[in-house]
């Protein structure tokens, strides 16, 4: 198992981007960005596959990350990992440390939705709870114990506000919320994760289901929110990266292969793998 | 021959096929029951005629119950002169009544040997508390011995007198029932009060006389009432008694009948068909209200649709909870493996188990042993007459209960699979618990699969009828399970039940002509009453599910 030897040599120095091929090690611009979350050595399991092969790698506080590879490369299952949402995989086994603002989410005594609660994800397929729309962007702040009303309308008219959604919205706030299109349901979904205030946005190809209208609203959205919040995107598309984020993640097969700038990595990739894949000459 | 099975259209016909039959044979039942069932409430004429025997002339009054055509061979064999040439027979069913003189209520004439049918306008048809029904013809009306009316003014005045009867015979029934049986309640208290005094040791001699004269103090005072409310009842009984009617039967004896013992009186050819369907409706009315007669075979059957309903009701009160709690845990929380599935497979099995084999364990496990420890604790002063050590309405919900929980597990745990896995990611990714999530969002989403299992649950219980009669299902039972006596709902009541009511009625009947119609319109109201439970419930489902409706349905 190679990729174990390498381990202790790819002890990176903090603010850069530790790489499995030492030979491709890079310091990123990143180095005057306030990191936000660290990956360390990370390796995850199904059972006896192994999904994630060594990553290190840092995500900057208040910009857009992005990772980008062909499907079935890990990246979802990367993200799934900065909420715990692996957790829930019954088969799932996780070697290695990830650390929010130094503190290690991984480490025993860690309250899980606690965790959520600062890390909120937005899933692929909008999934609002059966609820009027108000009551989905109601239900985080329940769950935390508030009652006051005047509270709660505040806080749904200020996400929805802020995920752009409050002025097609504000007369029906009572209605189910699958009566509103698929758009407008990831971000209602967006505006639920954001009224938590979370403290990172964990965006699983949030557009992958979406016209290009939405899509475009979407991500307007996005570049909106990293004023606040950290945000980590999965995609697809290429150009949809390109377009939000500050940096680009490739990886493929479980590994990180380059980590970079984002104008950096689509203009001149370090590495042939990755020019391949954004070239469209992959596979 | 090969291209037409290709396409497909045999496969079409015959699923069309199937459910044409399946349809047909459901409506054809409820037909069937519904039109021998409503039929019975229907007054039909009244018919007079002469038979002809062997020189005998005998004149027969009543209604005609059913005709069928049988052969003459047959007619020959049992006795009778019909001509050789002629191959069938008409007879008929009459239902003759005057059960108390002639002793038989129905009897089968041949056809041939019967006058033309007449259809006297006097006639008269009396329903009867007690001998089931009296044909004839009204001579006089009497209050006392003194005769107030005759010949034509007699059945108006009739009815005016019986109206005035029947309430005070109500009035006699409610007092019997309600007063007389508070403090029949009471004076058993205070008897129960005294056991209870004896059997507490931590009181001492002197202290349990007096206490004990307390309560006999208060019995000799409940008896006095008891005397009180007695005279006034034989008051109010003899009032109720004073009119009698004075009738000739259809072979020229005279009969005098007490109002008091008579329910109906119809002139029934004399009747227009507004006023038929009036009588209909009054009848169907005291048949869904009233209590049953004459060995369940007259009167109503109210008592059996409150206890099916009431029995139904606390089974799905105690099933639902346990249902889903179980499907709940063996879904979400418990490990998925060989445990769980050898658990899943024993709740399938359970509900292939015979009913029968419940009622064996109801009777066995909830009434002697649950109910008999019960009373040992709780009721130790009512001993050696058991409470809840008998069958009674608790055990009989329970048993259905247990029948039915399979069904409500089985369906409350689909709906939980059903859940598509982002909406619980959803929750779990805001920071809800495992347990906040399965609350606040699977729980409501999952209630309309819960109440599809309570709907099947539901149907399942109110036709079952084979464990009922082994814990707490009685042929008549003396008093409903919810009265105006502390505490309102004795759960440890026997009750009636329409199935049971059914098999009664239709097979341990000693009037078995009588019963019939009243097996057909029971099972109609107990389907129905199936239906409205349904119905109800579909209703409550519906509304949920347009309240959690989500894109996967």
């Amino acid at each position: 198992m190679n990729m174990g030897n390498e381990q202790g040599a790819t002890s990176a120095p903090m603010a850069s981007v530790g790489l499995a091929n030492k030979d491709n090690r890079k310091r990123l611009s990143l180095r005057n960005e306030e990191i936000s979350m660290r990956v360390k050595d990370l390796n995850l399991y199904y059972g006896s596959d192994q999904a994630l092969k060594n990553i290190t790698m840092d995500i900057p506080n208040k910009r857009v990350t992005a990772f980008i590879g062909p499907s079935g490369c890990g990246k979802s299952t990367l993200l799934r990992c900065f909420n715990r949402m692996n957790d829930l995989i019954d088969i799932c086994r996780i070697e290695g440390e990830i650390t929010i603002e130094g503190n290690d989410i991984y480490h025993p005594s860690v309250d899980v939705p606690e965790l959520r609660r600062k890390v909120g994800m937005v899933f692929q397929k909008p999934n609002p709870f059966p609820k009027s729309i108000y009551e989905n962007i109601a239900y985080g702040l329940r769950l935390q114990g508030v009652t006051n009303r005047r509270k709660l309308d505040e806080v749904v008219e200020n996400s929805l506000r802020r995920a752009a959604l409050w002025d097609e919205v504000k007369d029906r706030l009572n209605d189910n919320a699958f009566g509103l299109s698929g758009g407008q349901q990831q971000r209602l979904v967006i505006a639920r994760a954001i009224a938590i205030e979370p403290e990172v946005i964990l965006l699983d190809e949030p557009c992958s289901a979406l016209d290009p209208i939405s899509t475009a609203k979407v991500e307007e959205l996005i570049i909106d929110l990293k004023e606040s919040y950290t945000i980590v995107i999965v995609t697809h598309n290429m150009q949809q990266a390109a377009r939000v984020s500050d940096f680009t993640a490739y990886m493929y097969l479980g590994e990180l292969i380059e980590y970079d700038d984002t104008a950096k990595l689509f203009t001149n990739p370090a590495k042939k793998a990755t020019e391949d894949y954004i070239t469209g000459r992959y596979g | 021959m090969k291209r037409w099975f290709k396409s497909g259209d045999p496969w079409i016909w015959l699923i069309g096929g199937a459910v044409s039959i399946s349809i047909i044979m459901v409506v054809g039942l409820l037909l069937l029951i519904a039109v021998r069932g409503l039929g019975h409430f229907w007054q039909s004429p009244i018919v007079e005629t002469t038979f002809h025997d062997e020189g005998q002339e005998i004149v027969v009054l009543g209604t005609i119950r059913s005709t069928e055509t049988v052969t003459a061979q047959a007619v020959r064999e049992a006795g009778f002169d019909v001509p050789e040439d002629q191959e069938l027979v008409t007879r008929y069913l009459f239902h003759l009544g005057n059960r108390d003189l002639t002793g038989r209520d129905f009897q089968w004439f041949i056809g041939d040997f019967l006058e033309e049918f007449r259809y006297p306008e006097d006639a008269i048809m009396l329903e009867r508390r007690e001998w089931g029904n009296f044909f004839g013809y009204l001579a006089a009306v009497k209050e006392g011995d003194q005769i107030v009316a005759e010949g034509e003014a007699a059945f108006s005045e009739l009815r005016e007198r019986l109206a005035r009867a029947r309430d005070l015979v109500d009035a006699t029934v409610d007092m019997e029932r309600y007063d007389i049986g508070r403090i029949n309640f009471a004076i058993e208290q205070e008897r129960l009060e005294q056991r209870r005094i004896e059997l507490n040791d931590r009181l001492g001699s002197e202290e349990k006389a007096e206490r004990i004269a307390q309560s006999e103090a208060e019995v000799a005072r409940l008896n006095a009432e008891y005397q009180e409310l007695f005279e006034e009842l034989t008051e109010l009984r003899a009032s109720g008694r004073r009119d009698s009617l004075v009738a000739r039967t259809s072979d020229g004896r005279e009969v005098t009948i007490n109002l008091g013992d008579v329910v109906r009186a119809t002139r029934a050819n004399t009747m227009s068909v507004p006023q038929k369907m009036r009588e209909y409706g009054s009848r169907f009315w005291a048949f869904m209200t009233g209590y049953p007669r004459e060995a369940n075979t007259e009167g109503g059957i109210f008592p059996a649709i409150f206890g099916t309903v009431m029995m139904v009701f606390i089974m799905s009160i105690v099933v639902t909870p346990f249902g889903v709690l179980a499907a709940i845990y063996l879904r979400e929380y418990a490990k998925q493996g060989p445990v769980t599935r050898i658990v899943r497979i024993s709740v399938n099995n359970l509900a292939g188990v015979p009913s029968i084999v419940f009622g064996v364990f109801g009777l066995g496990f909830f009434v002697y042993f649950l109910g008999g420890n019960i009373d040992q604790l709780f009721y130790p002063e009512r001993l050696p007459a058991p409470t809840f050590g008998s069958p009674g309405l608790i055990w009989a919900s329970l048993t259905l209960a247990l029948l039915t929980l399979p069904v409500v597990i089985v369906s409350t745990e689909e709906g939980l699979t059903r859940i598509p896995k982002a909406m619980r990611e959803g929750s779990l990714a805001l920071g809800a618990t495992k347990a906040e999530t399965l609350w606040k969002v699977i729980v409501p989403v999952s209630t309309p699969a819960m109440m599809t299992g309570l709907i099947l649950a539901v149907a399942r219980a109110a036709g079952e009828v084979a464990p009922l009669m082994l814990v707490g299902v009685v042929k008549l039972a003396p008093n409903l399970p919810v009265d105006g006596q502390f505490p309102y709902i004795h759960l440890e009541r026997r009750i009636m039940h329409l199935g049971f009511h059914i098999y009664d009625v239709g097979f341990q009947s000693p009037n078995a002509e009588a019963a019939r119609p009243l097996v057909y319109a029971t099972a109609l109201i107990l389907v129905l009453l199936i239906l409205v439970l349904n119905l109800t419930a579909i209703a409550v489902r519906n509304r949920l599910r347009e309240k959690y409706k989500s894109e996967s349905d």
